[in-house]
């Protein structure tokens, strides 16, 4: 309890920060979820790679210890790459997985399944990754994998700093950077959703997909779009977590995945501006969590929070769909 | 009781004579039984029941949201009689089987079942306390063969658990054996004997709609409610079922029917219910209901071809 | 795969004209079979990689987890991913009161594993199974992973280093079975190896994998007398569509709960043979990896068909033992196996016999067309 009043503000603010990632992770679920119906579950796994994109981005063009606008530098190379990637992965699994079972009307239950295949083949690729090399005499490139069932650290090193004090925590910059990231992200998703009229085409796809393929709305283009745009955050969402976390692995979607489902329905599933808030909440909730049970439970805190969410109020915070949501 | 269903439905016999001009592939559609509505369906728990009001809805009120699907309906049935709840489409006929089943709870007012009020009841109390339905858009277990489809409504009044089941107890092998009787009973009077083994979703259209009869009819029903039971039939295949409905009627059954086409209600019912936009507008005999005013208003504008 | 149905079909067909006392010879050579196996090493079969012993003992292991989430997802429709919970808490029951914390016989430890899962699964299944299937699924899979985090994190259980020196079963020393070696196809009595009746030990795997065995069948004879009956039928009618089961009368709810808890004591029987076999446990056995095995072995049986899951589970099992070069790859495969079957053959490999019931209908069908032919 000491502990939770003593670093109350600390336990916020990196609260928020992790919560971030957990939020622009949770859109991937909540929109695909809304145009589909379906629980995106291999989208883990879009932020996984995205992760390991961003770290092999940054080792191929040197990066080290930076600070200024060589940082500046490095950051953009990481979300782009991450970025880039998760996107690719994302409408890669919307075509091989999803999209041959929309086709023939399959049952929730069973594209679960295929999600659930998709997920673990791509998982289990990431972690085989030093099987090609002996097959193609590629041995030189082993430094650069690492250990494919060992973290992979982000070479990319920033020397914390404090930037300003919230009553008796100091910001970190990195802190300060992810958060200012995430919210640049979501600011452009919003008024993308709410502006533009793909943006629209998603909203009335969720509303009402018979309805919207009436009005001329092509349905397949809106759940590439969706996939596309599912892909891009995921992939903000895994660099912001190699600065906050500094390590990834071919696992480290598992854990993460379920947590921003967790998020997504913790705001109402389907609904963005909800999964946003869901990961802010949860990314505080659980912080407290381990502050007062110890931070080895940590995980288990946010699994019962999804638990008993979906026990109590299963429609989530703000209240479910896409659609009916005002964003 | 005489064979009221000849002909067009094909019986038996044609199926072998279609076999006997030399289509050996004869197809599976032509193997048809009739009702045999001779067979002795009723369960003394139903037919010895007191005359009186068995089931009253009293000033139902539903709102989903700002919507008012039901608004202060009351009626009631009576032991032993047709009661047609008619009404165009979207009238609530269907909220209202909804909430006697209780699938919804209504806003405010309430059902009484055998003087007893239906409260919060759970869909198979109601079910196991003798109100038993079909729908409208068909749902069966697609997946179970049409004798299993009637076992599971036969099981409704069955209590054999995983006890019994794992030691084969008495009871497991008395209530496995009443409910076969009782399904082949009602397979043999629904004309769905050859049909027993086949999975219900390769039942050809009408069968799958006899089996819903027959499978809630399993689940021994003081009130049997057919939610447009004739919907997709041919005029001529409305009349059989109409029939075959009064027949289930003369063995005892109380029968609440939801039908679209009013002028097959008339035939069969013996008071109607008119239903309009969640209110009663009217109730009385078919006579009554036919040169009422208010009913042919109603009733007016709508496309009867489209039910 | 048709022309394999039909293979088997037509087998089917054949045995069942042989009169009743055949039938019960052949079955009792195809089981007497299956228990000579690691006796006998059949050439193609037998793994040279690992003790056959062993990985037959594992496919006897699974298939017993594969009939027993064959309960949950097959028959009652629920999509758990969160099974290798039950495997733990079964293991973990059998090593707490076997080694850690008391010194019960194993006689006493597998009622005890059986009866601590299934009080388990109502726990986790009384308030999760009111919400919608696919939260199920997740809900299922955040439960595998707390167990496994329970038990990593809690001193209780001895926290990450595990728990040792777990009881075996009591050994009764009668007499050694000598197994039998092949050279090509030329068999040899080896009388160096042999199997002694019946002595539990580390070295020798052979009598878990009889234990173990003689329990799938006891498994698959209880599972085929709940299938048959009010239990099996309510099941299936919830699984085809839960609002008109509760309709017809059947409190889906109590049946799905019933279906959870079954499948989670058959989880706790495996993992109780799982802990005993082993002697060793720790947190790292049961991973949520091994959730998605389950399932696939469930998924490629074919849902519902309590052989298709068996066969599965032990194909899955003893292919990648077999061909050494698919053990490290071989949660890719089962990854893409599974998206595969959900895109060409959601109903499994070996789908239940509810076809199978459909054709019967159509050949007696047939036959009543052709005799009435013959009759005209």
């Amino acid at each position: 309890m000491d502990l939770l009043i003593n670093h109350f503000w600390e336990l916020t603010i990196t609260g928020l920060a992790i919560g971030a990632v957990y939020a622009l992770v949770a859109l991937g679920y909540t929109m695909v979820y809304g145009v589909l119906r379906l629980i995106n579950f291999a989208h883990s796994e879009v932020f996984m790679w995205g992760s390991f994109a961003a770290v092999w981005a940054l080792m191929a063009v040197g990066a080290g210890k930076a600070s200024g606008l060589g940082l500046a530098g490095y950051l953009v190379i990481g979300f782009v790459a991450a970025m880039t990637v998760s996107a690719l992965i994302a409408m890669l699994l919307e075509r091989v997985a999803y999209r041959p079972l929309r086709k023939r009307n399959s049952p929730p239950l069973i594209a679960l399944i295929s999600a659930i295949g998709a997920s673990f083949a791509l998982s289990e690729l990431m972690g085989l990754r030093d099987k090609p090399l002996g097959w193609f005499n590629l041995e030189n490139l082993r430094d650069y994998l690492g250990r494919p069932r060992e973290n992979l650290p982000l070479p990319l090193q920033i020397q914390t700093k404090a930037v300003f004090p919230v009553f008796n925590y100091d910001v970190t910059n990195i802190d300060l950077i992810v958060l200012l990231s995430a919210i640049v992200m979501m600011v452009i998703l919003d008024q993308f959703i709410r502006r533009s009229r793909l943006g629209r085409g998603i909203r009335a796809v969720a509303m009402d997909p018979e309805a919207a393929a009436l009005m001329g709305i092509n349905r397949d283009r809106v759940i590439r779009l969706t996939f596309l745009i599912g892909g891009i955050m995921a992939g903000a969402a895994a660099m912001m977590y190699l600065l906050k976390i500094g390590v990834t692995r071919y696992n480290a979607g598992f854990i993460l995945g379920v947590k921003a489902f967790t998020a997504a329905v913790l705001g109402g599933i389907g609904n963005i501006r909800g999964a946003l808030l869901g990961g802010f909440v949860l990314g505080v909730a659980e912080n407290y969590g381990s502050a007062l049970f110890g931070s080895q439970w940590k995980d288990v805190v946010a699994f019962l929070l999804l638990v008993v969410i979906l026990l109590f109020r299963p429609t989530g915070l703000l209240g479910e769909s896409l659609g009916k949501a005002r964003a | 009781m005489p064979d009221t269903t000849p002909g067009a439905l094909g019986s038996h016999d044609e199926a072998h004579d279609g076999a006997h001009d030399g289509s050996r592939s004869a197809r599976r559609e032509d193997i048809v039984t009739n009702p045999d509505t001779s067979v002795d369906i009723s369960v003394e728990e139903v037919t010895d029941l007191p005359p009186g009001k068995m089931l009253e809805v009293d000033d139902v009120t539903l709102r989903f949201g700002g919507v008012t699907a039901l608004d202060g309906v009351s009626f009631h049935i009576n032991t032993g009689e047709i009661l047609g709840l008619i009404g165009p489409n979207g009238a609530g006929k269907t909220t209202c089987f909804n909430v006697m089943t209780g699938v919804y709870q209504p806003t405010s007012g309430g059902v009484r079942f055998m003087g007893e009020p239906l409260g919060r009841r759970k869909k198979f109390e109601i079910t196991k306390l003798g109100i038993a339905r079909t729908f409208q858009n068909i749902r069966l277990f697609h997946n179970m063969t049409a004798l299993e489809n009637i076992l599971v409504g036969a099981d409704a009044h069955h209590s054999t658990g995983m006890a019994s089941a794992l030691l084969r107890l008495p009871k497991h092998r008395r209530e496995e054996a009443e409910g076969m009787d009782r399904a082949h009973e009602l397979l043999k009077f629904m004309g769905l004997e050859r049909r027993a083994d086949e999975l219900a979703r390769n039942l050809p259209y009408g069968d799958q709609r006899r089996l819903e009869i027959a499978r809630a009819l399993a689940t021994n029903p003081k009130l049997l409610c057919l939610d447009e039971p004739a919907a997709g039939f041919n005029p001529a295949e409305k009349v059989r079922l109409m029939e075959l409905i009064q027949t289930i009627r003369e063995q005892g059954y109380t029968v609440l029917l939801i039908e679209h086409d009013m002028r097959l209600v008339m035939g069969v019912t013996d008071r109607i219910v008119v239903l309009e936009f969640g209110k009663k507008i009217a109730e009385g005999l078919p006579a009554e209901i036919r040169d009422n005013p208010a009913v042919i208003a109603a009733y007016l504008g709508v496309d009867e071809s489209a039910s | 795969m048709n022309a394999v149905r039909n293979f088997f079909h037509s087998i089917r067909v054949r045995l069942g004209k042989l009169p009743r006392w055949a039938q019960l010879v052949l079955w009792g050579l195809v089981v007497l079979l299956v228990y000579l196996l690691p006796i006998i090493n059949p050439p193609f079969l037998t793994t040279t990689g690992s003790d056959f012993g062993a990985v037959l003992f594992s496919c006897a292991m699974y298939s017993l987890v594969a009939i027993g989430l064959n309960i949950v997802i097959g028959y009652a429709g629920l999509l758990d991913l969160g099974y290798i919970g039950f495997f733990a808490i079964g293991a973990y029951t059998v090593g707490m009161l076997g080694s850690a914390h008391a010194t019960l016989p194993l006689i006493l430890l597998v009622p005890a594993a059986i009866v601590v899962t299934m009080i388990s699964g109502v726990l986790l299944g009384a308030p999760t199974l009111r919400v919608r299937g696919d939260y199920l699924a997740i809900v299922t899979l955040g439960f595998g992973e707390i167990v496994r985090l329970v038990l990593v994190n809690s001193g209780w259980t001895n926290g990450s280093r595990g728990i040792s020196n777990i009881p075996t079963p009591p050994s009764i020393e009668l007499f050694d079975i000598p197994h039998i070696s092949w050279q090509g196809l030329t068999a040899f009595v080896d009388l160096e190896t042999t199997t002694t009746f019946l002595k539990f030990s580390v070295t020798d795997s052979v009598p878990y994998y009889w234990l173990t065995l003689t329990l799938v069948f006891i498994v698959l004879f209880l599972d085929w007398l709940m299938q048959n009956s009010r239990v099996g039928r309510a099941w299936e009618a919830t699984r085809e569509d839960e609002d008109a089961a509760e309709l017809m009368g059947v409190p889906t709810f109590r049946f799905k709960l019933l279906a959870f808890a079954t499948g989670a004591a058959i989880g706790g029987l495996s993992g109780a043979m799982f802990a005993t076999k082993q002697q060793f446990i720790n947190p790292e056995n049961f991973t949520i990896i091994y959730s998605v095995l389950f399932v696939a072995m469930v998924v490629v049986g074919g849902q519902g068909n309590r052989w298709g899951v068996v066969f599965a589970a032990v194909l899955l099992t003893w292919a990648p033992e077999k061909f050494r070069f698919l053990a490290d790859g071989r949660f890719f495969l089962f990854g893409i196996l599974l998206m595969a079957l959900a895109i060409f053959r959601p109903q499994g490999l070996i789908p239940p016999k509810r076809t199978v019931r459909a054709r019967k209908a159509e050949e007696e069908e047939t036959e009543i067309l052709e005799e009435g032919h013959a009759h005209a």
